[in-house]
């Protein structure tokens, strides 16, 4: 290659896909991009996309771009699934399943790392940056700037986690990479600096994200919104970017050393010379525990709303809840060894870790309670967020006893990473996480859009994700008994296990049904948008303060910030029939619209790339494109804009008026 | 349908149909669903192996009693959770023609608060009990109770089998370990690849093999069989086929397998561990003798100082 | 000036000190994140301190006496800085730009030192790649340059806004910003001088 050799690092022509499997994936993502782009180009909005959405900095916006970028990762997520399934329900005995076993631990890599980082942590921050100003009677939040920052770093890790796609390999150590399989020695691909540059790019865009949340929530409430007068998912959001400014810089610190070992030829956590591969299991469960209750908390917050809400009653034991939740996110801070009971650590270590693993359930029961007290004796409206939660009660008290039983650490000798871990864990966060978070959009849809989702379309929905989820999930628990071992690619025909991967590949299948149902609910939505307006801003009778405000809510959030004297204030104000008051409008001042976070997530793009690559002179770019817009950035004084109180009165009469038309 | 703010109640509206028919079918189909799946579950574990919860070892029974304890145990919080869960929801559901309580304001209840609290509380502490107990009585690195002399066993996980070495019959063996039954088997496990993890789901729980370290397992097996080993922990392309076997005999028979092994072709040298180390697949069992002195140490030390120095045999790998 | 418009101008000034009171509060919980990531690598170091793999420990690599004075002139640059930004609160510009000048001569000094310690290393065979002890120590160290050396550009980006532009709230606020930085890194050194070559040059 002579001369080329030094300018592409590591890079040529064999980086591109061999199997059949991942070529036509990324030509489908090509093919995807590309009729976006047509699209744009045909309907002429390149320009529109640029100002309305690219360079916006209303979290509202930025929520709405985190929901539709986490939305394409689950389907591509879940397309990992299918592989999967079919691969473990049809390699049995003579036969090698659909993919090669590097293609399938590839794919399995590939599904969790996405699947926690892209959908899961997506998800949350789309909702977070949508409801929470709203929730605390914001009009944004503390640092704009920083928060569409966040959000290109997660599409810039998202976007080099699909480069490695179609250029080079992914990973084939796991959604964990522990090394040495991760290291130089046992992995000299590509695939786990791609593993780690992108999780390194996401995760310093959670990080500051936790930040910013944690500053708005604190320094921007409504005057007399007390911390105990807060909504119990503002509590969540809180505890949560607290949890994660403690647990994500450990992530950052040992994704660094692993890079350092594989890129600079360090020994952290090589198999000789000094490293201690321990330490780097010890490192990213320290973080990884924190990390699932991170995702799992807010889950609960959403529930509380949508309990109290639907079944009109004041949310059984605030205080409770809030405790409930603060003990758990200290908690999990002190279990991380479960993970690994199986490492050697000594009888005395692995029961005290037992045991704080176990007190985990005992708030985790009362919120159960409390929410089921909630219910009671109130008058409940079964729209399709409750069927959610119901599908929750259910299913993820099963997976919390199955917790319970895996916290023994002599019955987690047996169970350790086989198929029960995986059912156990999937059961905490599909019936956890992801219920939660189906219900939280479906309930906040109206807030944000302007109009409700077809619920009859989303309790089909509910259901196939019910049923599908124990057809696909239960066989597990029985495979683990069986003594199956998690990320198999192959096994023999008299272990006996095939017809539980059948049924659970039908699983899979049922859940995809349900996947289908939540689109249709979506596109039919939109078509159907006009019948379903919501006109009042408050379409569910709903108790806090966001529902003060019309569907969808202006840019500013709320014209006069609300002054707030009692819990679910909103609720209290309707039911004393207080009359609402002519509103006294005052100038607003928004942040402009800029590219620069963009540009920042940009240069982070390449930086990964090339550090993956060995591309050293790109890498300099990368980092010097960094630095020098961050300077650039921080010498601007322009980047606020006023609106005039009688703009804002213009703005509020022009959205009425506009709402008149519809009814 | 409207609210009676003085009777605190909804009050229905006699023209308004009650949907009990698909209500009904809503609640019956989850549970027949649910009453199928446990149905098919038991059939299912009677009619095959299913390794934990049909021990062959000492280890392996009592921690399927602990299995049971503690599923028993969670049983007794989820079935009244269920049971709740189901009748709050049908009793309070707003649609219901019959006159229920609303009591829109009531959220606290000290003793509710406190029954609840409380309730978890003591099933953790019992299980926390059991917990500190157990997890001493079936630490892996106990010598297990036996009239016999326990066996120690030397095992290595390579990319992509496992060697078993046995240090006082000096010889070795390939994914395949019989014991005699009865006996304390101690497994001294390390790697000399990446981290695996040695598991035979019907003798016995598992621990991680790990190069540059040591790990011990003991196991005893009650009754003669193969018992099907696996890797747990994922260790590259061939990790599917990091099975072995390891076969409980009668002491007359473990001593035959002994004799056999002594008469084997290959000794295991450093040179001969050379080869057998090079990443291989689905290595069909193989016995070798004359297992060099101090091998099993060598390779464990390799990884702890540089091989050109103190190492005893001079092993370079 | 008018009832409406004074309300007005008090509103700024207030939605200003808010905005400063918020920026400091957020650049706190970022030290904090910061201080969690230095912890972790501190927690490796300790795990590693052993592992030499038969090579120098850190008893037989660490100079002391230039460790010294590194710690010596990192700690005057946290007392320059002070005396900086208390020159910058009473707006005198000379002052400050000299005091600050000071600190980065300062800060620039130690990464001089740091480097040479490198270099001696690295020459004599005892690089990052030789054992996981030297890779935890160069991390270590080196990622507290690398913070010292960020430290050291924002001193010149805020510098040469000072001599362009003057005094406003905004850059005292960066000011302030950048000097909680400067203090933070001085703590972190104190805990790598006493962690890493302290308690490695003491038998244990």
């Amino acid at each position: 290659m002579g001369l080329f050799a030094g300018v592409l690092g590591r890079l040529s022509w064999s980086a591109l896909p061999h199997a059949p499997i991942t070529i036509g994936g990324a030509i489908l993502m090509v093919l995807l991009g590309l009729a976006v782009a047509g699209l744009l180009t045909y309907t002429k909005r390149w320009k529109w996309l640029y100002r309305e959405w690219l360079t916006a900095q209303d979290p509202k916006k930025i929520g709405v771009m985190y929901l539709i970028v986490a939305g394409l990762m689950l389907l591509r997520g879940f397309a990992d699934v299918l592989m999967m399934r079919a691969q473990q329900a049809t390699s049995v005995g003579s036969s090698h399943g659909v993919v090669s076993a590097d293609t399938f631990q590839q794919v399995f890599s590939a599904h969790g790392t996405i699947m926690i980082f892209f959908v899961a942590m997506g998800l949350m921050f789309g909702l977070i940056n949508l409801v929470v100003p709203l929730l605390i009677g914001a009009r944004d939040v503390a640092f704009p700037f920083l928060n569409a920052a966040s959000f290109w770093l997660f599409v810039a890790g998202m976007l080099l986690i699909n480069l490695s796609l179609g250029i080079g390999e992914f990973s084939a150590a796991g959604w964990l990479a522990y090394p040495p399989l991760s290291e130089l020695r046992y992995s000299p691909g590509v695939g786990v600096d791609y593993w780690i540059w992108s999780l390194q790019i996401a995760g310093a865009g959670s990080l500051l994200a936790g930040v910013n949340f944690l500053v708005t929530i604190l320094k921007m409430r409504a005057p007399g919104m007390t911390l105990m007068k807060m909504p119990v998912f503002v509590w969540s959001v809180l505890i949560t970017m607290i949890m994660v400014i403690f647990a994500f810089p450990i992530l950052t610190a040992t994704l660094s050393l692993l890079a350092l070992d594989r890129t600079l030829g360090m020994h952290f956590f090589t198999a000789g010379q000094g490293g201690n591969a321990m330490m780097y299991v010890n490192l990213i469960w320290a973080w990884g525990h924190p990390e699932v209750y991170i995702l799992v908390l807010r889950a609960f917050g959403i529930y509380s709303e949508i309990v109290a809400t639907f079944s009109r009653k004041r949310l059984f034991g605030y205080s409770s809840m809030v405790w409930a939740l603060a003990s758990i996110a200290f908690l999990s801070f002190v279990v991380w060894l479960h993970h690994f009971f199986t490492m050697g650590a000594g009888a005395d270590v692995n029961a005290f870790f037992g045991i704080t693993t176990m007190i985990i359930g005992i708030p985790t029961g009362v919120k159960i309670f409390n929410w089921l007290f909630t219910m009671f004796r109130g008058r409940i409206k079964f729209a399709s967020p409750m069927i959610w939660f119901m599908g929750f009660v259910f299913l993820f008290t099963i997976g919390g006893m199955t917790g319970v039983m895996l916290a023994v650490p002599a019955i987690d000798y047996q169970v350790h990473n086989s198929l029960f871990l995986v059912a156990h864990f999937h059961n905490m966060i599909i019936a956890g996480v992801v219920f939660g978070f189906f219900a939280g959009v479906t309930y906040w849809f109206p807030k944000i859009f302007g109009f409700r989702l077809h619920d009859g379309l989303g309790k089909i929905a509910a259901w196939c994700w019910i049923v599908g989820f124990v057809l696909a999930f239960w066989p597990l628990y029985i495979l683990g008994l069986m003594g199956a071992t998690r990320r198999l690619d192959h096994y023999d025909a008299s272990t006996g296990w095939q017809p539980l991967f059948i049924v659970a590949g039908i699983g899979a299948v049922v859940v995809g049904i349900g996947v289908f149902f939540q689109v249709l609910q979506v596109v039919v939505s939109i078509w159907q948008r006009n019948e379903r307006r919501d006109l009042t801003g408050d379409p569910w009778n709903g108790r806090t303060l966001e529902w003060s405000t019309a569907s969808p809510a202006p840019i500013y959030n709320f014209a006069v910030i609300p002054k707030v004297s009692e819990r679910d204030a909103f609720w209290v104000a309707k039911q004393r029939g207080d009359k609402p008051e002519r509103p006294e409008y005052e100038d607003i001042t928004l942040p402009k619209n800029t590219p620069l976070g963009m540009v920042i997530a940009g240069f982070a793009l390449i930086f990964g790339f090339a550090v993956v690559w060995h591309i050293w002179w790109l890498v300099l770019l990368g980092f010097v494109g960094i630095v020098t817009t961050i300077i650039i950035r921080a010498n601007d004084e322009d980047t606020e804009y006023t609106l005039t109180a009688r703009e804002v009165e213009k703005l509020e009469n022009q959205a009425a008026k506009k709402r008149r038309q519809y009814a | 349908m409207c609210y009676n703010k003085h009777k605190n109640q909804l009050i229905l509206d006699r023209r308004f149909p009650p949907k009990t028919m698909k209500l009904k079918l809503k609640i019956v189909l989850p549970v027949a669903f649910a009453v199928l799946v446990a149905v098919v579950t038991v059939w299912y574990l009677k009619r095959h192996s299913v390794p934990i919860l049909q021990p062959r070892g000492v280890v392996g029974q009592k921690e399927r009693g602990l299995l049971g304890f503690t599923l028993l145990l969670g049983m007794t919080v989820l079935v009244p959770v269920f049971i709740m869960a189901t009748v709050i929801a049908y009793r309070y559901r707003e649609d219901n023609p019959k006159r229920v309580s609303y009591t829109p304001e009531w959220s606290t209840h000290r003793v509710a608060e406190t029954i609840w609290w409380g309730i978890p509380i003591t099933i953790i502490a019992i299980l926390g009990v059991v917990t500190w107990r157990t997890t001493h009585q079936l630490d892996p690195y106990k010598t297990l109770a036996s009239s016999k002399k326990p066996l120690t066993i030397q095992v290595v996980s390579l990319d992509w089998k496992w060697l078993f070495i046995y240090p006082e019959q000096h010889v070795a063996s390939v994914n395949l370990a019989p014991i005699p039954v009865g006996t304390s088997v101690d497994f001294e496990i390390t790697s000399d690849t990446v981290m695996n993890s040695f598991w035979v789901p019907q003798l016995g729980g598992q621990i991680y093999a790990m190069p540059g370290m040591v790990t011990h397992l003991h196991l005893l097996a009650n009754q003669p069989g193969d018992y099907a080993g696996a890797s747990a922990n994922i260790s590259g392309s061939g990790f599917a086929g990091m099975k072995f076997t390891v076969r409980g005999s009668s002491q007359a028979n473990f001593n035959a397998w002994l004799n056999t092994a002594e008469h084997a072709t290959q000794p295991l040298s450093s040179a001969t561990y050379a080869t057998l180390a090079k990443p291989s697949k689905n290595m069909a069992p193989t016995v070798y003798n004359h297992v060099q002195n101090d091998l099993y140490d060598t390779i464990v030390m390799n990884y702890m100082m540089p091989s050109d120095t103190k190492s005893t045999t001079g092993v370079k790998q | 000036m008018s009832t409406v418009a004074a309300t007005q101008e008090l509103r700024r000034l207030n939605a200003e000190q808010a905005a400063t009171k918020k920026t400091v509060f957020g650049f706190w919980v970022y030290l904090m994140t910061d201080c969690v990531l230095f912890a972790s690598l501190f927690a490796t170091y300790a795990v590693l301190r052993n592992n030499t793999f038969g090579g120098p420990s850190g008893r037989q690599l660490f100079d002391l006496p230039n460790v010294l004075v590194e710690t010596l002139i990192l700690l005057t640059s946290s007392f320059t800085c002070g005396i900086a930004m208390l020159a910058a609160q009473r707006r005198n510009r000379q002052a400050t730009l000299a005091w600050f000048g000071i600190t980065f001569l300062l800060g620039l000094a130690f990464l001089a030192l740091e480097l040479t310690e490198f270099r001696h290393l690295v020459h004599d065979g005892n690089s990052w790649r030789r054992s996981g002890f030297l890779s935890a120590f160069f991390t270590l160290v080196a990622t507290h340059g690398l913070h010292i050396s960020i430290g050291l550009l924002w001193m010149v980006v805020l510098l040469v806004k000072t001599i362009r532009r003057g005094f406003s709230d905004s850059l005292l606020k960066r000011l302030q910003l950048l000097s909680m930085f400067w203090h933070f890194l001085d703590v972190i050194w104190i805990f790598i001088f006493t962690v890493v070559y302290l308690m490695g040059a003491i038998p244990v």
